[in-house]
């Protein structure tokens, strides 16, 4: 089968293209990922760049596994144990961090309120099913095409770092209100075990070779 | 206004030499690399990511671009970030002071990550690329390292959360807002031109063309 030629786009979008692609694998060839050189099958390391060739990570999932696992791990107590103290002349106040989006949301800020709540829940939640999902997706058939799962894990990939917000709002505020007496907000130890947890799941996402999801022919072209 | 060829070329893969092979990193759809015209991009036509996307003096803008990250950020660090008013009480933080917020006790380790995540890592990135272009902008060969800089350039690229940072900096603010009055430092703003900056040099690097100039066996 002949190559394809690239698709060169100006301005604007893509169009969908359902043609079937060669692939560097079916050529006995192995890509370079990090700089898309391709060499023989069977060379160890690239020799433009330097990195580490394999032509699918076929061990990663367990490396996967171990860092979603891990994050799992750390991302539960981080839900339970206060991510803020705050202490003013009145009151001690502890807040863990959906107990912080709900106090914002009292107060009316309903915007910033569902910013924290899509940072540090719904993005990690969301994160921990789709890697899942995505992993086990390789090893059964599943309804949702190549393309989707793609998206999928581009999505992922792309979103998982902005859960470090509410960590960087604790670095902020703990360094900002330092007032002595009058009002103080220092980390809880959710901080670190939330900061942990989104680490965690960043290197299971890219632990994950996205090039499996594409090596089922009769799935992604049927 | 989108120009497709998605022609499928007579030529075979056999007999196109391997260094003019591309392989999508994404997917591993293998092309023959036809660097598009300046300006234009060069698409993967299965998953649409870019591999290709050459754009006229991209490497001095990069440069240019890269050595204001590089100022910015010394700025942004020390300079007094925001100042805080509670009851007559008053007190100015620096980025740097936020990233040492949790250097107490047994959170260090959360200090020392926050540090790099907003401030090391972005300049040690633009430090990186000025290292690894300036050689090549000026038609010399690149400088000792310039690959293994490349390399880790590219690794450490999700690890730099400037932006997401001036976003948690909007967050703080609102958090606050009842319990005491809050005003932007002059650190404050740079922060946020340097998080455009980074934006924009991005947009201008072209990953395929930097690694085709550090190729060794090209440049004999
Ligand atoms: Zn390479
Ligand atoms: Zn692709």
């Amino acid at each position: 089968m002949p190559l394809v030629d690239l698709e060169i786009i100006g301005q604007g979008s893509p169009q969908v293209s359902d043609q079937p692609v060669v692939t560097a694998r079916s050529r006995g060839l192995v890509a370079c990922t990090r700089c898309t050189r391709v060499w023989p099958m069977g060379q160890d390391f690239c020799s433009r760049c330097g990195s580490a060739l394999v032509s699918r990570h076929t061990r990663s999932l367990q490396r996967v596994w171990a860092w979603w696992a891990m994050g799992l791990i750390c991302y539960v107590p981080a839900n339970i144990y206060p991510m803020l103290r705050t202490r003013t002349l009145f009151m001690t106040d502890e807040s863990t961090i959906i107990g912080g989006a709900v106090e914002i949301a009292r107060h009316g800020s309903f915007g910033v309120a569902a910013i924290i709540l899509i940072a540090s829940v719904l993005i990690p939640v969301g994160k921990f099913i789709a890697i899942a999902y995505l992993a086990l997706s390789l090893r059964r058939k599943v309804s949702m095409s190549s393309h989707a799962r793609h998206k999928l894990y581009e999505v992922v990939e792309f979103i998982g770092r902005w859960s470090m917000i509410d960590v960087f709002v604790v670095a902020i505020l703990s360094s900002l209100v330092q007032l002595s007496a009058v009002a103080s907000i220092n980390p809880g130890p959710a901080a670190i075990t939330f900061a942990l947890s989104v680490i965690f799941t960043m290197l299971a996402a890219l632990s994950f070779d996205p090039r499996m999801i594409w090596d089922n022919p009769e799935e992604s072209h049927p | 206004m989108v120009t497709v060829s998605a022609k499928i070329r007579e030529s075979s893969a056999s007999l196109v030499p391997e260094a003019e092979l591309i392989a999508c990193p994404q997917c591993d759809a293998l092309y023959h690399a036809v660097p598009p015209r300046p300006g234009e991009r060069a698409l993967c036509t299965r998953c649409h990511t870019v591999l290709i996307q050459p754009r006229k003096g991209a490497g001095l803008r990069v440069i240019a671009l890269a050595v204001s990250v590089m100022i910015l950020m010394l700025g942004a660090t020390f300079f007094p970030f925001l100042q805080v008013r509670v009851a007559g009480l008053h007190n100015a933080s620096s980025v740097f002071d936020a990233a040492l917020a949790f250097v107490d006790g047994p959170m260090v380790a959360l200090s020392v990550a926050v540090a790099a995540l907003i401030v090391l890592i972005p300049v040690l990135r633009a430090f990186l690329v000025v290292y690894v272009l300036a050689p090549v902008v000026f038609d010399r060969s690149p400088w000792p390292g310039a690959i293994a800089a490349f390399r880790l350039s590219e690794t450490l690229k999700p690890w730099s959360m400037a932006e997401i940072f001036v976003i948690g900096v909007a967050v703080a603010l609102v958090k606050i807002s009842d319990l005491a009055r809050v005003d932007y430092g002059p650190a404050f703003w740079m922060f946020a031109a340097l998080v455009v900056v980074i934006t924009i040099q991005d947009g201008y690097m072209c990953r395929w063309s930097i690694w085709k100039s550090l190729d060794k066996e090209a440049r004999k």
